[in-house]
């Protein structure tokens, strides 16, 4: 199938289909929160009169802004239809500079929602574990409002998240939140603790062995920088969870977002659309390969 | 010894202990023998930075910052310590100095192990030293680990 035609996300329950895969929807900005220093989440609404842009947990979109460039960005809203899109945004560059200094009424370009989500209901009956790293806790964070919203579902839910600093911790009032739910256990490490700091320092992978889930039953999914996930993959295969239950969000320099450029060319895979989810029984001997 | 604090048994907290629950039982009954309960109060200090390495703790309920302090920046803590784990591998190495401080983040149960009489044993005893080194050593490569990745400062780091 021509790429060009296919509707994009790869699941039945991913949105309507939409004419092309370039097709580029405006949207304003309606709402921002500045999260950290350098992050802030942007709540958008369409300009054109359609609805909200559904999506599977896990799915990304290209943002533009106009005049300035295009990013992919993973969305960190509630993927329960009819709720606005909310992207999170770390200000790193050029494109994601602008994108984190928007206002309340402007505007920017969307396209997608793209590629291959968490297949979290993969997890239905058993415990479901979240490892989260950085900038990492945004593609997870639709997965946990999946969840709770089927809580019974599931059986022990684990989020471990590990940042830099304390001030780096990201939707902090919302872990704060899940942190005092009894059917959630939620765990946070920082690299760096002022003496203040009564939490954890060290590796996000230190909160691994002492988490209480069933490593048979679990499906694990791992968000954060690359070598954190390989390190994080690895643990959780050592404490007895199945590689193929191991999923990571892996990120590429995603130009087209379709598997058109090339980009994000992993050997054999299209970041973009064999990703940017994948299991770790498929993407583990590419994680230790060098210059791919 | 068999000194308890609100009913835990030292002997089979060792032999739960991450650090000693591998050791042949003969070795932990030595470890034992050196070996006490004790209990710490928040912001209570464990050891201090270049003080003599003369025990070290195992901890089984709470949490102990290992820290350093530098002028005008005030303490950082570069790790913690969580049950299970082992706070000081110092007293294993000469000259037997602390590197950090540690300091208890919250009120701490521990193992308290007599580290100048363990050391002895070791000499006595290369099985036993051989033994103990195995466990020392681990929890020097995950420290070593833990701080050189951190040395990365991975979530400092992107592009666009």
């Amino acid at each position: 199938m021509s790429v060009l035609a296919q509707t994009p996300g790869p699941h039945d329950a991913a949105p309507a289909p939409r004419a092309t895969a370039f097709d580029l929807r405006q949207f304003r900005v309606q709402h921002r929160r500045q999260d950290t220093r350098d992050t802030v989440t942007l709540t958008l609404a369409p300009l054109d009169g359609g609805g909200p842009m559904g999506f599977e947990a896990g799915q990304f979109t290209m943002v533009y802004a106009f005049g300035v460039g295009e990013v992919p960005l993973s969305i960190s809203g509630d993927p329960s239809g009819g709720k606005p899109l909310l992207h999170t945004v770390r200000d790193v560059g050029g494109v994601t500079h602008t994108l984190t200094h928007l206002r309340r009424g402007d505007v920017l370009g969307i396209r997608g929602p793209y590629g291959q989500g968490w297949q979290v209901e993969d997890g239905v009956g058993g415990d479901v574990v979240l490892v989260a790293g950085g900038i990492g806790l945004a593609p997870l964070r639709p997965v946990l409002l999946q969840v709770l919203a089927r809580r019974s579902d599931y059986k022990r839910v684990v989020l471990l998240y590990g940042t830099r600093t304390p001030e780096d911790v990201l939707f902090a009032d919302e872990l704060e939140h899940w942190r005092g739910r009894f059917d959630l256990e939620v765990e946070v490490t920082v690299d760096y603790g002022p003496p203040q700091w009564r939490g954890k320092v060290g590796l996000v992978t230190s909160l691994i062995p002492r988490a209480g889930f069933d490593p048979a039953t679990t499906l694990a999914l791992v968000c954060g920088p690359e070598p954190m996930m390989r390190y994080v993959g690895s643990a959780l295969v050592d404490r007895g969870v199945p590689p193929d239950r191991v999923r990571l969000s892996m990120e590429r320099a995603m130009d087209c977002g379709v598997g058109l450029c090339g980009h994000c060319q992993l050997r054999e895979l299209f970041v973009c659309v064999d990703g940017p989810v994948f299991g770790y029984d498929r993407i583990e001997r590419l994680l230790w390969l060098r210059e791919v | 010894m068999t000194a308890s604090i609100e009913g835990t048994d030292l002997h089979h907290a060792l032999a739960a202990h991450c650090f000693t629950r591998t050791l042949s039982p003969s070795f932990v009954d030595r470890i034992v023998e050196h070996a006490a309960l004790r209990r710490y109060a928040q912001d209570d200090v464990l050891f201090r930075e270049g003080a003599s390495a003369t025990e070290f703790h195992l901890v089984l309920e709470g949490r102990v910052a290992i820290e350093t302090h530098a002028p005008g920046r005030g303490s950082q803590v570069v790790d913690t310590v969580e049950p299970c784990e082992t706070v000081g591998w110092s007293w294993f190495v000469p000259p037997y100095r602390w590197l950090f401080d540690a300091r208890a983040v919250t009120d701490v149960v521990a193992v308290t192990v007599d580290a100048v009489a363990l050391r002895g044993l070791c000499e006595n005893d290369p099985a036993f030293g051989y033994a103990l080194m195995q466990q020392v050593a681990q929890v020097m490569l995950e420290r070593m680990r833990s701080a050189r990745v951190r040395l990365l400062d991975m979530y400092g780091t992107s592009t666009r």
